[in-house]
């Protein structure tokens, strides 16, 4: 018979191994499935994790590699500190579609201008869309208890619908001869996003990224907000006997993670996609709560894990294109991830004891 | 009837890293009333939980009647004649009473019959009680009623209570006893679980004294002292608290007219208390559980803002302050509730350290951290105060109770508090360890600290508080010097019998 | 613009189509959060009862067997919801979270084949002389079975939690599960059945949109209706027939706009497609003021220790 018992306290080497054994089983399972889909298993698997970047074009995906993950990882960074709060903001796609339109939205007021204080003007407006668009679900549960994950998330849904009208109205390109979408950004020098070093896939958003890393391993490891955002999520009643203030944590959370899912709205609709479409989301405000996941929370633990996932998608383009595996395999490898990573995550907590069944 | 209606033989139940029960034998005859005595971590619970069938012994066997008896579920139990009333009630606030009585019963009648025999039931035993009200408005003692009757309605062979008396008042105890007399006069047997030595002696027939997971010896409570049962039970002698005489200086921390709403739908709002507390003095507040102690605390510690004269420390009002900024001024203090109140479970202690000491041990500068002395201050209270532990990178869910309410009161004390407010201080904790935090407490009032303690314990409070003063429906009864109060006069300012007479058959 | 091309006998008829789908995801999922169990995975567990009910239709012809192997679907994907929260002690929003992701991926998977095939259709109700009665007729008489059978759950889900004792331990469960189990109860089986229960209904759900609503499949179809039918589970405070109302206004509210588009009101279409969503949020402001009816353990993981 197996039993659960729970540790006295949480084992340190399990928290590090669990992510890992994760992907593992993961790329067990995966290969399962695409064996089941007729793909190779192997040569699938070889392709997704291998190709990018050891492979014969490594030159071109490794430079993606950054471009995939640094939106993935801010948007992670920001939901982490909510998440480790009891914070649930699940709404990061909205934040994202905001924070793109409003940076696009003001680098495009300036048109045809030239000068140097438009993209830093592009910045500060794409996080404010974020945090704005994240403040109503702040303002919402602070104010009158509503469930920040279902105003979030509803939230997605107006965003695509408002990122919709702008494509088609507000934004759209005089010059476009009808066609959906702004202006392309990329052939305006001063609001485009531009790679820092040619070929490197190294963009602002990348920095921001980095910097945002660091930003979190300090607060969360050296500041007292930090601490009481621990503190919050692991025992409510007790950070609120230590003085913290429960209504600014939740604004500083929320306001947070939307800034930086906006900014990295903003870094992808000014560098890699360029301009302002129907379909210009792809996901990565969803993919990005798996990354917060996999990186258990903490910065450092993000960063691979949105390298890794960036990893998954780049792969998953070759192994499409290589090997016809549909694309909608790919997102079922990362659901699985996540779903691996947190039964495993049990270890961390509780130990697996066999005993023989107990005498009656 | 020499067979003894339930015999426990050689019961044993191990859990990692600790024996709950070793070789543990006794009997419990007919319409006997059995007490179990043991303090807290002996393994009375595990016995019990044994005997209900919620827990499978590793060996050892049980008799009913002579037959063997080996319950795989609790329902079994209640099938052959064993019902149980719970320490913290397995009721449901949101249900009402028939619906809670019927969740407790094998077969329940349809429940237009079962408010009936409720009603019926509870004429009988003098424990009146509405079928129709919400659990959750109940007072402590309506809500052991509930459970009692729970188990009166299967007409149980045996009746097992897990300390009754902690929730109740003196006078509320007195009908309970009148109830479990008449039951015993009926036949039922009773297993009376209890830490409480003067109701033991009032009580029940026979005693089974467990230390340590094992049974140490028997007694007939009446022919025992009090005295040879509590060093039977603790393995020692105890040491009593010291109380120093001592002055009392000015009024350190005046309350006067707080009122505050209830926070929750359940919980209790504090109706225009007035207290005051001198430095050097000690004030004891008792009461029954859920009359308002934690929404006291809660305005003590910051958690709760009121309106700020309200609250007055040395004279200056500071009801609007939080918690932090109290601190700061030397007002501390330590929640009844361990683990997700005073402490986080899954951080370590010196997380937990730094949790109420940054302000006062300057743990912080500019809200930047410094984690290295937190530590040196963690391991200072695991020092003063002898909390076994391996060390300060422990979680705090690692210890024992014990352990973990002396670091919690601990951390408090070590910061030289100006007024320091606990709740109780003790509860859960074993003898000696309690000794120790009662005499750091009384230790802290002799150097000037104002001490206001919560607690449910009356015996603590007799102990150590100079002025006593109880909490009753969220009012606070005007204090009294404890020296010369009787037991009556304490339980008529715990609010009497509640209005719960027992009714005349 | 052509308001009365709006023929209100139709408009309710549509609005009840409209409201079923969240009628079923949420019917299912008050009976989970009564036990105490928050399961955020609804719109993930619709979407794939969408495809399995869709493909198995098309394969099989009969959209009877399509929605039973919706049901099927949806109880199968809660089970690992239940392997997660129940048995490895996961959290319970991350888990439902995986689970809309993951099955957003697989409905996607499986569905690559059925895009742009049409499914055969539900009979509809034809009673003589009933059906044909003008008004109530089609409103009430000329319905698919499953919009009736939808209604007839709500009641049976209503008259069990009121009068039976499985209700009634069901609720005791999600009220105090340290409670329940100190008096026998075996709370991990109970809330168990009640996940399955609840992926089911969002199944059923799931294959009302793709085969009748729609009826066509298209990826990600499902579209937030999960997590309106979450939205209309607080809204209905825990009570069955309040999620009727609910579900009713949220469908009267769909059907409205998408008349609306279709008549060419001023307002751009896309500023009413976010209305059921605005809307959502709006009654939740409303509502979150009054938590007392929500079940007391819910969300909580319930461990045995001793």
């Amino acid at each position: 018979m197996i039993r659960l018992e729970k540790r006295p306290q949480p084992s340190q080497a399990w928290s590090l191994a669990t992510p890992l054994v994760a992907v593992l089983a993961t790329m067990i399972f995966g290969g399962l499935l695409f064996a089941i889909l007729g793909k190779p298993p192997v040569e699938a698997i070889r392709t997704i994790f291998w190709e990018p970047l050891f492979g014969e074009f490594s030159f071109y995906y490794r430079p993606q590699l950054l471009v995939k993950g640094a939106p993935l990882v801010l948007i992670a960074i920001g939901l982490s500190l909510g998440f480790r709060a009891g914070v649930w903001n699940i709404g990061a796609e909205g934040q994202y579609i905001m924070g793109a339109i409003f940076g696009a939205g003001a680098g495009l007021a300036f048109y045809p201008m030239e000068a140097v204080y438009i993209f830093p003007i592009m910045v500060i407006a794409g996080a404010f869309g974020g945090w704005i668009w994240a403040m109503i679900p702040a303002v919402l549960r602070t104010r009158f208890g509503t469930n920040e994950i279902l105003v979030s998330l509803m939230l997605v849904y107006v965003a695509e619908q408002f990122l919709a009208s702008v494509s088609l109205g507000l934004l759209k390109n005089p010059e476009g001869f009808g066609f959906p979408g702004s202006r392309n950004l990329q052939s305006y020098p001063s609001a485009f996003n531009a790679e820092l070093i040619e070929g490197s896939g190294m963009h602002w958003g990348v920095v921001a990224a980095f910097i945002a890393v660091i930003f979190a391993y300090v607060l969360l490891r050296k500041h007292m907000l930090g601490f009481h955002i621990r503190l919050t999520g692991e025992a409510p009643r007790a950070a609120k006997f230590a003085g913290v203030n429960p209504t600014r944590l939740v604004l500083f959370c929320l306001g947070t993670s939307g800034a930086l899912a906006g900014l990295a709205g903003m870094f992808e609709v000014s560098g890699p996609a360029g301009q302002i479409s129907i379909d210009f989301n792809v996901g990565y405000g969803f993919t990005a709560i798996i990354v917060a996941f996999l990186g258990r929370l903490h910065p450092v633990g993000i960063m691979l894990a949105g390298g890794l996932m960036a990893l998954t998608y780049i792969g998953g383009e070759i192994a499409q294109s290589n090997l016809g595996l549909p694309a909608a395999a790919i997102q079922v490898f990362q659901g699985m991830l996540l779903f691996f990573l947190l039964a495993l995550d049990l270890l961390t907590n509780f130990r697996i004891a066999l005993r023989k069944p107990e005498a009656v | 009837m020499n067979v003894p209606l339930l015999s426990l033989q050689g019961l044993t139940k191990a859990y990692p890293g600790v024996v709950a029960n070793d070789t543990v034998s006794f009997d419990i005859g007919e319409g006997e009333v059995h007490a179990l005595l043991g303090e807290n971590g002996a393994g009375k619970s595990t016995l019990v939980k044994m005997i209900y069938g919620l827990v499978k012994p590793d060996s050892g066997q049980m008799l009913l009647k002579g037959q063997p008896y080996a319950p795989a579920e609790p329902r079994q139990a209640r099938a052959d004649g064993i019902a149980m009333v719970f320490q913290h009630f397995s009721l449901f606030d949101a249900l009402n009473v028939s619906e809670n009585i019927a969740l407790g019963m094998e077969n329940p009648p349809p429940m237009g019959d079962l408010a009936s025999r409720i009603r019926e039931v509870s004429e009988t035993y003098g424990l009146p009680l509405d079928p129709f009200r919400t659990v959750g408005e109940l007072s402590a003692g309506e809500r052991q009623r509930v459970e009692i009757i729970r188990c009166l309605l299967q007409d149980p062979k045996l009746l097992i209570m897990d300390e009754p008396t902690s929730v109740l008042t003196p006078q509320e105890v007195d009908i309970l006893f009148e109830t479990l007399r008449k039951l015993q006069a009926e036949g039922t047997s009773i297993l009376y679980i209890s830490h409480k030595l003067e109701e033991i002696r009032a009580l029940c027939d026979h005693a089974t004294v467990l230390r340590l997971g094992k049974n140490v010896g028997e007694c007939i409570p009446q022919d025992t002292s009090a005295r040879d049962m509590a060093e039977l039970m603790v393995g020692s002698t105890l040491h009593t608290p010291e109380r120093a005489d001592r002055d009392f200086g000015d009024i350190a921390l005046d309350i006067s007219g707080l009122s505050v709403p209830a926070p929750s739908a359940f919980g209790t709002a504090l109706r225009n208390v007035h207290l005051t507390v001198r430095k050097g003095e000690v004030l004891g507040i008792g009461g029954v559980a859920g009359n308002g102690q934690d929404e006291l605390l809660g305005v003590l510690s910051g958690e709760t803002p009121t309106a700020a004269d309200a609250v007055k420390l040395n004279g200056a009002p500071i009801g609007r302050l939080g918690p932090v900024a109290r601190r700061r001024l030397g007002v501390l203090a330590a929640p009844e509730e361990r683990l997700g109140h005073a402490a986080a479970p899954d951080m370590s202690l010196t997380e937990n350290a730094m949790l109420t000491a940054s302000v006062r041990q300057n743990l912080e500068k500019n809200g930047f951290l410094k984690w290295g002395e937190a530590e040196n201050f963690a391991e200072q209270v695991i020092e003063a105060f002898d909390v076994r532990t391996p060390g300060p990178a422990n979680a705090a869910r690692s210890l024992s109770g014990g352990n973990l309410q002396k670091f919690v009161i601990g951390r408090e004390v070590l910061q030289k508090p100006d007024v320091l407010v606990v709740n109780q201080p003790t509860w859960g904790v074993d003898a000696s360890a309690a000794a120790d935090i009662r005499q750091s407490l009384l230790d802290l009032a002799a150097g000037g600290c104002a001490v206001v303690c919560i607690s449910q314990d009356l015996d603590e409070l007799m102990e150590i508080a100079d002025n006593f003063a109880a909490l009753n429906e969220g009012r606070l009864s005007a204090p009294r010097p404890t020296k010369g109060l009787t037991v009556d006069e304490i339980g008529l300012m715990m609010g009497g019998a509640h209005g719960m007479e027992v009714a005349h058959v | 613009m052509d308001l009365s091309a709006i023929n209100p006998v139709l408009l309710i008829a549509s609005l009840m189509v409209a409201a079923t789908p969240l009628l079923l995801a949420a019917i299912g999922e008050l009976v989970v959060e009564k036990s105490g169990v928050l399961n955020l995975g609804v719109e993930g567990m619709m979407i794939i009862g969408a495809i399995a009910g869709f493909a198995i239709t098309v394969e099989s012809g009969s959209p009877f067997l399509g929605f039973i192997a919706s049901a099927i679907a949806g109880a199968l994907l809660s089970l690992l919801f239940v392997l997660l929260t129940q048995y490895a002690q996961a959290n319970q929003v991350a888990s439902g979270l995986a689970l809309t992701l993951f099955g957003l991926g697989l409905s996607a998977l499986l569905g690559q084949g059925y895009v742009g095939v049409k499914p055969p259709q539900m009979g509809k109700l034809d009673l003589p002389v009933l059906s044909d009665l003008p008004v109530v007729g089609p409103i009430l008489f000329s319905h698919d079975p499953i919009l009736y059978f939808a209604i007839a759950l709500t009641a049976g889900v209503w008259a069990v939690l009121k009068y039976t004792r499985a209700g009634l331990i069901l609720r005791a469960v999600g009220e105090n599960h340290e409670a329940a189990h100190a008096l026998g109860y075996k709370v991990l089986k109970i809330r168990i059945m009640a996940i399955m229960f609840g992926g089911a209904c969002a199944g059923m759900g799931g294959a009302y949109i793709s085969l009748i609503r729609v009826p066509q499949w298209t990826e990600g179809m499902t579209a937030g209706i999960g997590w309106i039918a979450l939205a209309l589970v607080v809204f209905a405070s825990w009570k069955p027939w309040r999620a009727l109302l609910g579900a009713y206004l949220f469908g009267g509210v769909t059907v409205v706009q998408l008349n609306l588009q279709a008549a060419g009101v001023a307002i751009p279409v896309e500023y009413l497609a976010m209305s059921p969503y605005l809307i959502t949020i709006l009654v939740l402001v409303i509502l979150s003021a009054d938590k007392s009816s929500a079940p007391a353990s819910l969300g909580k993981n319930f461990h045995a220790s001793r």
